[in-house]
């Protein structure tokens, strides 16, 4: 077992913890949940002002392990480990930092893998569809949990930036800053038409076995790794998938025409492969699905300016140059959408060539935007005190 | 903070709605937000820029101006402020049209390509002016559509924009005598508050 040194601005070895809601919640869709879980993680101090939280939405693959290791033996740290420590962009020396597993999740929180309660095995593809409001609404009541009355900043990229749109939104008397990075008001046709390419990889396999794989002992690996193969690849830009793989050969011989395997096959194979191991089936659906209906604009007439106006928040809008799944335009429809509402918004366009992946990667512009507006915002925390 | 700042921010009214494009380090911005209560945005496209503004709390958008303003709606702003910008962006006359859409007033700024220095350059050396006021090389200049104060004001009346305010400067921002008495001469910088036609 090799000891890790941790590096001085990584949090070390972090014990996620569980909260449970024991009475009934009920999800938009009218169905009932006689209760849940949510695994979640805690980096920094709550202040005795309890006025430092800050909550961390992940996206459509992430959990609660966002920034440290589980253990000192663990190969990789948590996915937004680039952004969350002490001295880092998210600055866990001056913030609470909460990060869960969304409900519905398959990292421990109440979902398709967890156990029905009648106790009949578990829950499968008969898990209720699960929509950003109702996420928003679970993750307020684990901040009831957590004695956090307002949270100093609502962040998320991706689907999780979608959350912090609806934070502001739903709970405005609790959101002092709302950051949305490569996000997007609602899915374009193109966007959920990739989900549902995704969707069908996933329920063509015949392991699927109409997403009842747990009896069977089979798991629908292919299906689930040609999704996050189609995922992977609009995740990322032509220029950016050119330089990192260009047409360099894993093996053969080009001049041959014999065996060949490129570079970029095996990396995607290896991407497929390692999700299909992490990730369960039902809950990639859930989750797509949850993308697929977020639309805050729909309640207000389709006026997004009309649904942000209730918003009291202040909001941080970034998006990236060769992101086309989450495109600059969509960012500019939120900041138009925030000026026309009177809200005070900040938004950056960070010039990146590595497509919608960007806002996971240690950029040093975007570090230097997000960690800028949150120290500003940490200086005039008393302001916003409710 | 800059003196043509203090002089637009004198312009303002309290709590007036004002876009700033080309805002820079938000210096106006900030100072609209401290004394005057004023909910502003400043356009800029220089991430040094855009990081100093919001290390300041400024309302900062990172925008091209040369991709337009035809996001943002009609009368959206009380004063949309432009200052020393209007020479370096691609289509002036667009622009100034675009300002007076969004806002309801707007505050320009930008250096006289008629002052006597530019012309002793141009008229008797024969070389492009690098004068004080404008100190770029003809080669490295962002300076893509010089005028005069008599070229701008002609455009003003083709377009039936209406003059509200005109101030004129010297180099160091103080009203001149000469600089009052013939602008298009002795002044370096001119200020324009402008209405739409009545």
């Amino acid at each position: 077992m090799k000891d890790r040194a941790f590096e001085g601005n990584d949090l070390g070895v972090i014990t996620p913890r569980t909260f449970c809601h024991e009475s009934a919640f009920l999800l938009r869709s009218g169905a009932n949940l006689p209760g849940f879980e949510l695994v979640y993680e805690t980096y920094g101090k709550l202040n005795s002002q309890h006025s430092n939280a800050v909550l961390i939405c992940h996206a459509l693959s992430g959990h609660h392990h966002a920034a440290g290791f589980h253990s000192k033996d663990d190969d990789k740290p948590g996915w937004w480990n680039n952004c969350i420590g002490p001295g880092k962009a998210i600055d866990t020396t001056r913030f609470f930092v909460v990060t869960l597993n969304n409900l519905g999740g398959c990292h421990g929180s109440t979902g398709p893998c967890s156990a029905r309660p009648e106790g009949m095995g578990n829950w499968g593809p008969d898990f209720p569809t699960v929509t950003v409001e109702d996420w928003v609404r679970s993750q307020a009541l684990l901040a009831d949990h957590l004695g956090i009355r307002q949270f100093a900043a609502v962040i998320g990229g991706s689907l999780g930036g979608m959350q912090a749109m609806q934070w502001s939104i739903d709970f405005p008397e609790r959101v002092c800053a709302a950051i949305m990075i490569a996000s997007a008001a609602k899915l374009t046709a193109q966007n959920i038409a990739f989900n549902e390419i995704a969707r069908h990889a996933i329920t063509s396999d015949p392991h699927f076995a109409a997403g009842r794989y747990r009896a069977t002992g089979e798991n629908p690996d292919v299906g689930l790794a040609l999704a996050r193969m189609i995922g992977h690849v609009t995740y990322l830009s032509a220029s950016g998938m050119g330089q990192r793989f260009g047409r360099q050969l894993k093996s053969g011989d080009l001049a041959l025409g014999q065996d060949v395997e490129f570079q970029v096959q095996s990396y995607l194979r290896y991407q497929g492969q390692t999700f299909s191991r992490q990730f369960d089936a039902n809950t990639y659906i859930l989750m797509t699905r949850a993308l697929d209906l977020f639309d805050p604009a729909a309640a207000y007439g389709d006026d997004l300016v009309e649904a942000l106006s209730g918003a009291k928040a202040k909001f941080l809008v970034i998006s990236f140059s060769s992101d086309w799944r989450f495109s600059t335009e969509r960012s500019g429809e939120i900041v138009h959408a925030l000026i026309r509402a009177k809200k005070n918004v900040v938004s950056s366009v960070i010039e990146s060539e590595h497509g919608h992946d960007s806002f996971l990667l240690p950029l040093p512009r975007y570090l230097a935007v997000l960690g800028t507006y949150l120290r500003q915002l940490y200086e005039t925390l008393d302001e916003h005190a409710p | 903070m800059r003196p043509d700042l203090s002089i637009i921010a004198d312009l303002i009214n309290p709590s007036a709605r004002v876009l700033d494009l080309g805002c820079g380090e938000g210096d106006l911005l900030s100072f609209l937000q401290k004394h005057k209560g004023v909910n502003g945005y400043g356009l800029d496209v220089d991430p040094a820029n855009i990081t100093t503004c919001i290390a300041k709390g400024v309302n900062v958008i990172e925008h091209d101006l040369d991709a337009g303003l035809q996001d943002f709606a009609d009368d959206a702003f009380d004063m949309v402020v432009m200052t020393e910008t209007l020479q370096s962006v691609r289509y002036p006359d667009v622009l100034l049209r675009e300002m007076l859409r969004i806002g309801k007033e707007c505050i320009v700024t930008f250096p006289n390509f008629a002052h006597w220095r530019c012309r002793l350059h141009l008229g008797l050396l024969g070389q492009m002016p690098v004068v004080q006021h404008l100190p770029n090389s003809w080669f490295d200049t962002p300076n893509i559509r010089l005028c005069t104060f008599d070229d701008f004001e002609r455009l003003c009346r083709e377009h039936r924009y209406r003059i509200i305010q005109r101030f004129v400067v010297g180099p160091d921002y103080h009203q001149h005598f000469l600089a009052n008495q013939m602008p298009n001469l002795f002044g370096t910088i001119a200020f324009y508050r402008l209405g739409r036609s009545l």
